[in-house]
C-alpha cells in the first residue's frame, strides 16, 4: 500500500519535472529560432550591401554564420545536447573532420 | 537447429535461408556468398597466371586479359574478403558480446542481398561479353574511353553492393555500443569484436566517398555528366583521390578484422591472455584514424608537388608504428604460452612473418622518390599480396577452421587442414616472393605478356607454378568441407578445449535465441574467468524470462531485386555513352525503383511486432538443438 502510495507522488513528481524541463526546452528552442532568423537576415544584409563591403569579407563571413546554424541546429532542435547523444556527436564530428580533411586536400592539390 | 533441417524437406530451408534476419543463418549465407566468389576470383587468378606462365603467350587476348586482373581484383575485394569477414562478423560478433542478435535483424539481411544482388549483377557481365576492363581502380582515364559495357556492370553492380556494406557496417556499430551484455565494458569487448567496430566506423566514413565517384563515374557514362571529362572542363584526378580516399581505408577495413581473428586465435592455442590488450586497442583505433589520412600514397606518381608527397609519405610512414605495436604484443602473447599447434594456430604462426613482409615493403612504397621506381611494378603487387592474401585471405581461412564448429556444429578434419596450409602457404610464397624482384627488373603491372631475353622468363614460370599449388591448397579445403558436411559428427560448446570468450560457453551451433538469459560479463576473457573457477557455464545477468524475437521476411530480397532490374534499365537508357539505348530501358529502370521503394514502404506501413518465445518453452529446451 504504502508502496503504491510513494509511486504516485513519484509519478506526479516526475511529471511536474518534465513539464517545467520542456517548459525550459521550448523557451530556449524560440530563442534559438529567433536567433536563427537574425542570422539569416544578417547574411542577406551582408549580400545586399556587397557595393559596400568587400566580397573577401562576405564569403567567410556568411560561411561562418552557416556554421553557427548548423551547430544551433545540431544542438537545440535535433537534442544533441542532451544526454547520451556523445557518442552519435562523436561520429558526427569525426564525419566532420574526414570531410574536412577531403575538402582542405581538394583545394590545395586538386584545384590549386 | 540441423533437427529442423533433416526434417524439412530442401525447398523449406531454401525459403528459411531466404527470408531469414537470424545473425548465424545471414553468416552461412555471407559464408556461402563470399565462397563461391573466393572460387570464381581464383579461377580468374589461375588463367592470369596461365596466360603469363611463359613470354609471349597468346592464351588470352589483350583484351581478355585486361578483363581477367579486373575481375579478378573487383571480386576478391567486394565479393570474396568482404562478405567473408562479414561472414565471421556475422557468426561470431552478437555472441561475443552476449546479445540475441544485430540490433536490426532486418538490415542484416538486406546487406547481405544486396551484396549478393550486386556481386551477381557485377559478374553477369562475362554473360553478357563486355566485361569491366580498367582494373579494379578503374582509373576514369581508362574507364571513360572503355567501349561497351563493361565499366557499367562495375558501377552499377558495386554501387548496389556498396550500400549492403554500408548499411551492414553502420548495423555493427549500433550493435556493438548498444546490445552489449551487463558487465562488457568496452575495455573488456573481445578484440575480433573491437576490430570489427572500428572497421564498421571505418566503413561509415569511407564507403560514402566510394558511393558518390561511383555516381559521378556512373552519370559520366550513362547520363551524359562530364564530371570527369577533361575536354568538357572536368578532372579526371579526381576520381583517383575519391578511389583512393575510399580505397586506402578500405584495406584496413579488410585487415582489421583479420588483426582481430588472430588476436582470438594466438591467446586460445597459447592458453594464455593476449599480451598488451589494451595497446591493442589503442593500436586499433590509431591504425582506423591515421588510414584517413595516407590515400595519397597510391598517387605520389600522379604529380601531387614534393609538399603534398612528403606529407602523405610520413603519414604512410607512420601506421607502421601501431601495426608493429600488433606484431610484438602476438609474439608476446605466444612468449611464456603453453602452445598448442592446430591449423588455425598453423595459418596464425604464418601469417605474422609474412605480414612483417609485406608491411616492410608497404614502408618502402611509402617513400614517396622510391615509389617513382616501384609504382606500377610487380614489386606492387607483390606488396598488396603480401598483406592481402598474407593477412586478410590467411585470417579467413584460419576463421573458417576456428569457427566452423561454432557456425556448423562440426570440426573440419586437422589433417586435411594441415595439407591445405602446407600447399597454399608455399604455393603463396613461391608465386609472390619471385615478383618483389620481377617489379624491380623491370616488369610492369597489368601487361598481358613480356619478351624473352628480359630475365623474366624463370620468375613468372616460378610464380605460376606456385599459384597452381594454391590452387590445390583450395581444392583440398572445399574436399575437406564436403566430407565434413557429409560426416556431419557433432561437437561440444568449446570443441577446442581452451576457448576465452562467450562464444564457447554455448552450443555448437547456438540456439537461434542464443542465449536463455543474458549472460554477465565479469571481466576479459569471460568464459576463461569462469572456467578457472570451475564453472561450465556463464553466470546469468537476468532471470530466465520470455525473448522477444523478430520475425523472418522475405522483403529484403525485394528491394535489392528491385535494384537489379533497374541496374539493366540504367545500363541500357537512351543517354548512354555506348549509344545502344533502348526503348524498354526507363520503364524497367522505374519499374525497378517502384520495386524497391514499393516493398520499403510496404515495410513501413505493416506492423511487424515479431513474436515471444515462451519462458515455459525455454525450459524444456535442452542444449542447442531448438524444437
Ligand atoms: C604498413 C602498412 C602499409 C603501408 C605503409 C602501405 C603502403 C602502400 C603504398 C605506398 C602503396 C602504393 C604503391 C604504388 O601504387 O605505387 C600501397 C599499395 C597497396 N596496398 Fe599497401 N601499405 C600498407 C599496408 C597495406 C594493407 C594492410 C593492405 C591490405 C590489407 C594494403 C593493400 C594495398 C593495395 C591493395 C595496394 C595496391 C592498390 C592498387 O594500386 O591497386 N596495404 N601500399
Ligand atoms: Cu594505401
Amino acid at each position: 500500500m504504502t508502496n503504491e502510495h510513494v509511486s504516485k507522488t513519484n509519478v506526479r513528481e516526475q511529471y511536474e519535472y518534465r513539464r517545467k524541463k520542456n517548459a525550459k526546452e521550448m523557451k530556449l528552442q524560440v530563442v534559438t529560432f529567433a536567433l536563427m532568423i537574425f542570422l539569416t537576415l544578417i547574411a542577406f544584409m551582408a549580400v545586399g550591401f556587397s557595393e559596400h563591403i568587400p566580397v573577401k569579407f562576405i564569403a567567410p563571413f556568411i560561411l561562418l554564420l552557416a556554421i553557427i546554424q548548423v551547430i544551433f541546429q545540431l544542438y537545440y532542435f535535433m537534442h544533441a545536447n542532451h544526454k547520451g547523444h556523445e557518442l552519435p556527436m562523436f561520429y558526427m564530428y569525426c564525419g566532420a573532420a574526414t570531410a574536412f580533411l577531403t575538402i582542405l586536400a581538394f583545394c590545395t592539390i586538386v584545384w590549386w | 537447429m540441423s533437427s529442423i533441417a533433416v526434417k524439412k524437406g530442401f525447398g523449406a530451408i531454401l525459403w528459411e535461408y531466404l527470408t531469414t534476419v537470424d545473425h548465424k543463418k545471414i553468416a552461412h549465407l555471407y559464408l556461402m556468398g563470399g565462397g563461391f566468389f573466393f572460387l570464381v576470383g581464383g579461377l580468374e587468378a589461375l588463367l592470369i597466371r596461365i596466360q603469363l606462365l611463359k613470354p609471349q603467350n597468346t592464351f588470352l587476348s589483350e583484351q581478355t586479359f585486361n578483363e581477367m586482373f579486373t575481375m579478378h581484383g573487383t571480386t576478391m575485394i567486394f565479393l570474396a574478403a568482404m562478405p567473408l569477414l562479414f561472414a565471421f562478423m556475422n557468426a561470431v560478433v552478437p555472441l561475443q558480446i552476449g546479445a540475441r542478435d544485430v540490433a536490426f535483424p532486418f538490415l542484416n539481411s538486406l546487406g547481405f542481398w544486396l551484396f549478393f544482388f550486386g556481386g551477381v549483377f557485377l559478374n553477369l557481365s562475362w554473360i553478357f561479353g563486355s566485361v569491366p576492363d580498367a582494373g579494379w581502380t578503374s582509373y576514369a582515364t581508362l574507364s571513360l574511353a572503355s567501349p561497351g559495357h563493361g565499366i557499367d556492370f562495375y558501377t552499377l553492380g558495386l554501387q548496389i553492393s556498396g550500400f549492403g556494406t554500408l548499411i551492414s557496417g553502420i548495423n555493427f556499430l549500433v550493435t556493438i555500443i548498444n546490445m552489449r551484455a551487463p558487465g562488457m565494458t568496452f575495455m573488456r569487448m573481445p578484440l575480433f569484436t573491437w576490430t570489427t567496430f572500428i572497421a564498421s566506423t571505418l566503413i561509415l566514413f569511407a564507403f560514402p566517398p566510394l558511393t558518390v565517384g561511383i555516381f559521378f563515374l556512373m552519370f559520366d557514362r550513362l547520363f551524359g555528366a562530364n564530371f570527369f571529362d577533361v575536354a568538357m572542363g572536368g578532372n579526371a584526378v579526381i576520381w583517383e583521390h575519391v578511389f583512393w580516399i575510399f580505397g586506402h581505408p578500405e584495406v584496413y577495413i579488410l585487415v582489421l578484422p583479420a588483426f582481430g581473428i588472430f588476436s582470438e586465435i594466438i591467446p586460445t592455442f597459447s592458453r594464455k591472455r593476449l599480451f598488451g590488450y589494451s595497446s591493442m586497442v589503442f593500436a586499433t583505433v590509431l591504425i582506423g584514424f591515421l588510414g584517413f589520412m595516407v590515400w595519397a600514397h597510391h598517387m605520389f606518381t600522379t604529380g601531387l608537388g614534393n609538399v603534398a608527397n612528403a606529407i602523405f609519405a610520413v603519414a604512410t610512414m607512420a601506421i607502421a608504428v601501431p601495426t608493429g605495436i600488433k606484431i610484438f604484443n602476438w609474439l608476446l602473447t605466444m612468449w611464456g604460452g603453453s602452445i598448442k599447434i592446430s591449423v588455425p594456430m598453423l595459418w596464425s604462426l604464418g601469417f605474422i612473418p609474412t605480414f612483417v613482409m609485406g608491411g616492410v615493403t608497404g614502408v618502402m612504397q611509402g617513400i614517396a622518390p622510391l615509389d617513382y621506381q616501384l609504382h606500377d611494378t610487380y614489386f606492387i603487387v607483390a606488396h598488396f599480396h603480401y598483406v592481402i592474401l598474407g593477412g586478410v585471405v590467411f585470417a579467413i581461412l584460419a576463421g573458417l577452421h576456428f569457427y566452423w564448429p561454432k557456425m556448423w556444429g562440426t570440426m573440419l578434419s586437422e589433417k586435411i587442414g594441415y595439407f591445405t596450409f602446407v600447399f597454399f602457404f608455399i604455393g603463396f610464397h613461391l608465386t609472390f616472393f619471385i615478383q618483389h624482384f620481377l617489379g624491380l627488373f623491370g616488369m610492369p603491372r597489368r601487361v598481358a605478356t613480356y619478351l624473352p631475353g628480359q630475365g623474366l622468363e624463370l620468375g613468372n614460370l616460378i610464380s605460376s607454378i606456385g599459384a597452381f599449388m594454391m590452387a590445390v591448397g583450395a581444392i583440398s579445403l572445399v574436399y575437406n568441407i564436403i566430407i565434413t558436411v557429409v560426416k556431419n559428427k557433432k561437437v561440444g560448446n568449446d570443441p577446442w578445449g581452451d576457448g576465452r570468450t562467450i562464444e564457447w560457453a554455448i552450443p555448437s551451433p547456438p540456439p537461434f535465441y542464443n542465449f536463455k538469459q543474458t549472460p554477465l560479463v565479469r571481466g576479459l576473457d569471460t568464459y576463461w574467468i569462469e572456467k578457472t573457477e570451475g564453472k561450465k557455464e556463464l553466470t546469468p545477468a537476468e532471470p530466465l524470462s520470455d525473448i522477444h524475437m523478430p520475425n523472418n521476411s522475405f522483403v529484403p530480397v525485394v528491394i535489392s531485386f528491385g535494384l537489379f532490374v533497374a541496374a539493366f534499365g540504367a545500363m541500357y537508357n537512351p543517354l548512354n555513352q555506348v549509344g545502344d539505348g533502348k526503348s524498354w530501358a526507363l520503364p524497367m529502370l522505374i519499374i525497378g525503383l517502384l520495386i524497391t521503394f514499393g516493398s520499403m514502404l510496404f515495410r513501413s506501413i505493416k506492423d511487424d511486432h515479431g513474436y515471444h518465445i515462451h519462458k515455459e518453452d525455454l525450459m524444456d529446451d535442452e542444449g542447442g538443438e531448438s524444437k
